[in-house]
């Protein structure tokens, strides 16, 4: 039986996903710009001459570059005790992207846990999800974060699982709404009528169909998790000083807002364009892995 | 039955009941059936009468809500129902293989061919990872997929929908299963494609000896592939005989029915209404009681509605539930 011979291969699946994120002007700026922030967080140290708590109390508040009095031995400035502002928004970049990594893989983690057992086995289970969801949602997060970080303190690491620990239910809402989809697929029932056993269909069938729904969700939950610790650190109930956190930097230029309005800008700037960048990357993502590719 | 000495499955008053807000829904009642190695047993009946809940209660498969009752329900002399949860997820895919009716939906995306192939293998701990994508080539060939080492390495998107049924098949004889349940294999599928893929079921299950369930709306279907039909109604067998016996001499209203239904090139008049059933399945909630098909029925009389259901014979093998005499529907139309 030689039919069906044509060997017109169609291409692969990453190969369709490749040629559409080329294709994407959003995702390739968001991404760009994400990796670039990546990539001058790690570096930091290699980049600037500078250490990012040494002061030097002769030297400060000297505009950046553009302003007067600028030069290029200090791009960006120096703060009010003299620190280099540069080397502050390229470290306080670290701070910026751990909180939002760390941060959506903790939500990440519990929602999609609480979905996908909601999902699958739907009846009591799913009542009791849905149920820790609508808790979940009737809580008003930023002020339990606030109240959170006033009673532990706010280090890096404590904000890292207050904030992962406040921002799931949009992972479980949405796990639970696409497992429930795949679970009524047949390659499940075909799963199961070949023997596999519930935690194989859950962690072999209906995860990875759920890969690309995650991580877009991840994206956007990321973009908030760093929003909200530069709220936290500019009312000071974040990242304690002198670690260089752009929330923090913010509020330390406040007194000098009208005399050295860069040392808001800056950092202001800095947080907006991450905050951008990942919310463009993470539409993108939902464009380029949507099955009918928008765009 | 005559030629089931020695069956591979055997069901004995086999009772679905669905608990659903109203009631409970009797989605299967009183089914009995057998198939032995070598044999097709088509299960033919329209949307809603029970066909796929009783396959699915062979593979234990049924919805979480379904209770699942029977006298008999063995393979190979196991009882499936007391078998555990554990035991049966064993049998499931090595004894037992199942064939879904839509090749579209049943693979599932993210992973090869190959890995979904060798995954069955694996699973039932029958060789190593060499010797699984030895058997997965070897019955790609064999199901008539040209080109197998490079099929082995395709995602399931990348197969047109006769290809992937091949690969279902395939699938469902990794392991040698003693019994293939094919729950509408050729619905989705384009005609003359239907006709390849019956073709090759057919020659699989003699090649194999496996006994086979072939679930079905299709009367041509059945002709082409059964050994035997049952014939479901409102989740009863209405009748049940050999496949050329029931197409020739229909014993029940329904089946006589169904078999109206189909026209014949060169029998069937141009521009002549094709035979129809009137009326809908009825609602299976609650008591049921009599002959079920009485409300659809050019025979029906007052005692239909008492009617106990009682398999009456109507020729060697050949059974129905109704209390016409087995001539009185008359025969129908099918010259084969």
């Amino acid at each position: 039986m030689g039919i069906e011979d044509a060997t017109v291969s169609a291409p692969t699946p990453r190969e369709i996903m490749r040629r559409r994120a080329m294709g994407h002007m959003g995702f390739l700026i968001g991404a760009s710009c994400v990796l670039l922030m990546v990539f001058l967080a790690i570096f930091a140290p290699y980049l600037t001459p500078y250490d990012p708590f040494e002061q030097n109390l002769e030297a400060r508040l000297i505009n950046p570059f553009w302003g007067t009095g600028g030069s290029w031995a200090h791009p960006f400035g120096t703060d009010s005790l003299g620190r280099d502002y540069l080397t502050r928004i390229l470290y306080g970049a670290r701070i910026s992207l751990t909180i939002g990594f760390g941060a959506a893989l903790i939500s990440g983690v519990i929602g999609s846990t609480l979905g996908i057992l909601g999902g699958y086995f739907g009846g009591r289970v799913d009542a009791v999800v849905m149920y820790v969801i609508n808790v979940k949602l009737a809580l008003p997060g930023i002020l339990i974060a606030l109240s959170l970080v006033s009673i532990i303190g706010g280090s890096l690491l404590a904000l890292v699982f207050i904030l992962g620990f406040l921002f799931w239910d949009r992972f479980a809402v949405v796990t639970r709404s696409v497992t429930q989809q795949i679970r009524g697929n047949d390659f499940v029932t075909a799963a199961a009528a070949v023997g596999a056993s519930k935690t194989r269909i859950i962690f072999g069938e209906v995860l990875p169909n759920l890969t690309n729904q995650i991580i877009v969700v991840a994206s956007l939950e990321m973009a908030i998790a760093i929003l909200v610790e530069a709220l936290l650190s500019f009312l000071g109930l974040g990242i304690q000083p002198p670690t260089p956190s752009w929330g923090l930097l913010v509020s330390e230029g406040r007194n000098f807002m009208f005399f050295k309005p860069f040392l808001i800008t800056l950092p202001g700037l800095a947080i907006f364009f991450l905050v951008v960048a990942i919310n463009l990357m993470g539409d993108g993502i939902r464009d380029i892995t949507a099955p009918e590719g928008r765009n | 039955m005559p030629g089931a000495a020695n069956p591979v499955l055997r069901v004995r008053n086999l009772c679905v009941d669905i608990q659903v807000p109203g009631g409970t829904l009797h989605a299967v009642r009183d089914t009995s059936f057998e198939v032995s190695r070598g044999e097709t047993l088509a299960i033919v009946g329209e949307s809603g009468c029970g066909k796929t809940m009783t396959a699915l209660s062979v593979m234990r498969l049924l919805p979480r809500r379904a209770a699942l009752f029977a006298e008999e329900l063995t393979l190979d002399g196991v009882s499936l129902t007391e078998l555990s949860e554990r035991e049966i997820s064993d049998l499931r895919g090595d004894r037992i293989g199942m064939i879904f009716q839509d090749p579209m939906t049943s693979l599932n995306p993210v992973y090869r061919i190959g890995d979904q192939l060798e995954e069955i293998y694996l699973r039932h701990g029958k060789g190593t990872r060499v010797e699984a994508r030895q058997r997965a080539h070897h019955l790609l060939d064999r199901v008539g997929i040209t080109n197998a080492e490079a099929r082995l390495s395709q995602y399931p998107h990348e197969l047109s929908g006769g290809l992937r049924q091949r690969m279902m098949i395939a699938m469902a004889l990794m392991c040698e299963p003693a019994l293939i349940i094919a729950d509408e294999p050729t619905t989705a599928l384009d005609v003359t494609v239907q006709a390849q893929i019956l073709g090759l079921l057919a020659e699989l299950r003699r090649e194999f000896n496996t006994a086979m369930i072939l679930i079905t709306h299709d009367l041509g279907v059945v002709a082409r592939a059964a050994d035997r039909v049952a014939v479901m109604y409102a989740g009863r067998i209405v009748e049940t005989g050999t496949a050329t016996e029931v197409f020739s001499a229909p014993a029940h209203p329904y089946t006589r029915g169904l078999i109206d239904c189909i026209p014949h090139p060169g029998k069937t008049e141009r521009g002549a209404r094709l035979g129809a059933i009137p009326g809908i399945v009825p609602s299976l909630i609650g008591d049921l009681e009599g002959c079920l098909f009485r409300n659809r029925c050019a025979f029906a009389e007052n005692r239909c509605a008492t009617f106990d259901n009682v398999l009456s014979p109507a020729g060697q093998g050949h059974e129905y539930r109704c209390l016409l005499p087995p001539d009185k529907v008359g025969r129908a139309m099918v010259g084969s």
